[in-house]
């Protein structure tokens, strides 16, 4: 009897291996069994029986491993976690979580000293180039952060987000060519600038329903895209534009030599020259950047502004019925997201030095929604995380570069199926009665 | 009841889907601390009355909707933003005002003149907590400035208690106090209606318009449910404008009845008097046995 049942069970995962298998053939055949060879077609089909073979062998192993005690016991929490989405926070921080955050951030503060004196220690993410992969991971976690407020708190599908992104390199350049503006200025420009860009886009858009507004703002996005490609005399066209260097709080230049009247970094502190300083200083700030993002957010969702997003997200009539004025609260979130783009946007000029159109297409902003989306929607954490996979991934899996999109593809339709809600669940603030007095 | 001053008056209301009349000519007050039943059979127009005064469906042109505020009456109507009229285009006053609710008037604004309303299907924020979907409601006078916010300074930390003391006062009236963190969604169908009475309440209203409170509740929860809208009338001075199908209940509460039938008037006196009409029985009631 009991060798019955055990026979029956290898017979289920053996029918679920071959079955998954034979999936694996068909998919895999025509996109590794076929290479593009010059003008040749390359047949490669042992390699796709292999990677099909292996997938075989994976749904084996998974069939008998949900078959054990223990392995049932992990599919019926992870089936949990599909139905239970939201949770009410339980207590203040707890003492673990604490520590996690403190080490965190002391890691994030001298990760660049560490880059700059051990550079092989730390393989890739040493040197200059491992400070500018990371900075360039920064500046998307702050787009994410921004299209978190935009997508993820009031519920508004923008597709054309890369516009403010756009706006903000290009003020960055436009400001110094036409202006003579620095860095700083614009990056206090920036996101006011970007934010009247929102208003004037969301406005009359805002009054309309989902759909419409992703068509919309996809048109944007695109809109930008096309002016800064053809107004060569204004925007330098398809050449781009040189952006202006980072200064030292407009003091100290990070040049080899003095530049503006600056007195060059290294000289003042008696270092000798090395371009690191320049991509140390830009994380520093970036990261100070990154981590008011951080606190302003988790201020905003306390407050009746994040709240009547988040109220509006859930059920707009209600809110309207409640006295909330729908357009100027979800203008409101465009406006903020769309700042914080806006800053993103200088970070990012004034790292490359040099922006030009191909920098802001639709498969940017199409990767921004894949950051917010795998994310989960409104969390903090999960921006985080999703941010660096999906710019650090791609830097370390050179080789699997074409394989790129179709796997954020896979990854975006299967959290769609299994977690909704993004990798880290969104968790409410918790309320407690309050007496008299301050 | 004793007061008979008018805090709502609907004259002639009318509207159109298409061919179809939906209401038409729909006149009736509402005396300030009343509770006044809206009943008829299904389809007579129960939630189109009370969607075309929130502002959700666009009433016909010639309706009148004034609301009393404090001395002032208030034109709902033209506060929905209403059109155009040719008199605007000689008086520039008339035009600003007109064009300024074209632009900014709505639904909300019917809310902030005092009129509170809930759904037949409750509309809660279901994955807020329910201390949250109270302060949402209270969004309009609550302290909104970002900066303060941000900064957390002592004006916005005052404002914040003042809310949460709002919001549990409503809680603790509604028998709600054990569920503040909850998920609004999660709660049982009798909670989220007195919850989403609650949230109305945390808007300030003087007219609240419940539609069909009682509607899949147990007797002992309508009961409870009478008793607690007896009570927001006499502790709190709110006027009540209720559409329910439990004619025990609307017998029991109310002052004055209006029956719809078809979308228009049938009927409109004392509950006693709406159990004896022929018409009324005939159209909805039916015969007793």
């Amino acid at each position: 009897m009991g060798r019955d049942l055990i026979s029956d069970r290898l017979r289920r995962a053996l029918f679920d291996a071959v079955l998954a298998g034979l999936i694996a053939v068909v998919l895999f055949a025509p996109i590794i069994g076929l290479v593009l060879d010059g003008y040749q077609v390359r047949n490669n089909l042992p390699m796709a029986l292999a990677f099909a073979g292996l997938v075989a062998l994976g749904r084996f192993v998974m069939a008998l491993f949900f078959q054990t005690a223990y392995g049932e016991k992990v599919l019926a929490q992870f089936l949990a976690g599909r139905k239970v989405q939201v949770t009410v926070a339980k207590e203040e921080g707890s003492f673990a979580g604490k520590m996690f955050l403190a080490v965190f951030v002391t890691l994030a503060v001298v990760y660049p000293l560490l880059a700059y004196v051990a550079p092989e220690a730390l393989g890739i993410f040493g040197g200059r180039y491992g400070i500018t992969i990371i900075i360039l991971s920064l500046i998307y976690v702050l787009l994410g952060m921004g299209l978190n407020v935009v997508v993820g708190l009031a519920g508004l599908l923008d597709l054309g987000y890369v516009a403010f992104y756009a706006i903000g390199a290009y003020s960055l350049t436009i400001g110094y060519a036409e202006l003579g503006l620095g860095f700083w200025s614009v990056l206090v420009i920036s996101p006011i600038l970007a934010a009247c860009w929102g208003a004037i886009l969301g406005f009359p858009v805002l009054r309309m329903h989902g759909d419409y507004l992703a068509i919309v703002t996809l048109g944007f996005g695109e809109i930008i895209r096309l002016v800064l490609n053809n107004w060569i005399s204004f925007t330098g066209g398809p050449n781009g534009m040189r952006a202006p260097d980072v200064t030292f709080f407009n003091v100290l230049t990070f040049a080899r030599r003095e530049q503006d009247g600056l007195m060059p970094f290294h000289e003042f502190f008696g270092l000798a020259y090395n371009s690191i300083y320049k991509y140390m200083f830009i994380y520093w700030l970036l990261l100070l950047v990154v981590v008011l993002s951080f606190y302003i957010k988790k201020r905003l969702v306390q407050m009746p502004v994040g709240r009547a997003w988040e109220a509006l997200r859930e059920d707009e009539i209600a809110c309207r019925s409640l006295g909330l004025n729908h357009v100027l609260v979800k203008l409101s979130a465009f406006m903020i997201g769309a700042s914080v783009g806006g800053v993103a946007g200088v970070f990012f000029a004034a790292y490359q030095r040099f922006v030009n159109p191909s920098s802001f297409t639709f498969f940017e902003s199409a990767l921004i929604v894949a950051i917010v989306v795998l994310g989960g929607l409104g969390s903090t954490t999960g921006v985080v995380i999703a941010a660096f996979i999906l710019t650090i991934l791609p830097e370390v899996l050179r080789e699997f570069a074409n394989y790129r999109v179709m796997i954020f593809g896979l990854l975006t339709i299967l959290m769609m199926i299994w977690r909704p809600r993004g990798f880290v669940r969104p968790i409410r603030p918790r309320y407690m009665r309050m007496e008299d007095g301050i | 009841m004793a007061s008979s001053q008018v805090l709502l008056r609907v004259h002639n209301l009318g509207i159109r889907f298409g061919g179809l009349v939906a209401l038409k000519e729909v006149s009736f007050d509402v005396a300030e601390h009343s509770i006044t039943a809206l009943i008829g059979p299904n389809g007579a127009g129960k939630t189109t009355v009370f969607n075309c005064l929130t502002g959700f469906y666009k009433a016909d042109a010639d309706s009148q909707v004034w609301l009393q505020r404090e001395d002032k009456s208030m034109n709902l109507m033209e506060i929905l933003g209403e059109g155009f009229k040719p008199q605007d285009f000689i008086n520039p006053f008339a035009f600003a005002r007109r064009l300024f609710y074209k632009m900014f008037g709505g639904t909300h604004q019917v809310n902030r003149a005092g009129l509170a309303r809930t759904f037949q299907n409750t509309r809660l924020f279901k994955e807020m907590t329910v201390m949250e979907n109270l302060l949402v409601a209270q969004h309009v006078q609550t302290e909104k400035s970002l900066i303060k916010g941000v900064l957390n300074t002592a004006g916005y930390r005052q404002a914040h208690q003042q809310a949460n003391r709002r919001a549990y006062a409503w809680l603790d009236f509604f028998e709600l106090g054990e569920v503040v963190n909850r998920l609004a969604g999660e709660l049982p169908y009798g909670m989220q209606k007195r919850l989403e009475i609650a949230r109305a309440l945390c808007t300030n209203p003087q007219l609240l318009c419940l539609d069909e409170p009682a509607a899949g509740l147990n007797p002992a929860e309508t009961a409870a449910l009478s008793a607690i809208i007896r009570k927001l009338r006499q502790e709190h001075g709110i006027t009540v404008l209720i559409i329910e199908h439990d004619m025990g209940m609307v017998m029991k509460i109310s002052d004055r009845v209006v029956v719809l039938d078809h979308g228009e008037v049938l009927f409109i006196g004392t509950p006693d008097q709406v159990k004896r009409n022929p018409e009324v029985i005939a159209a909805y009631l039916g015969e007793e046995d």
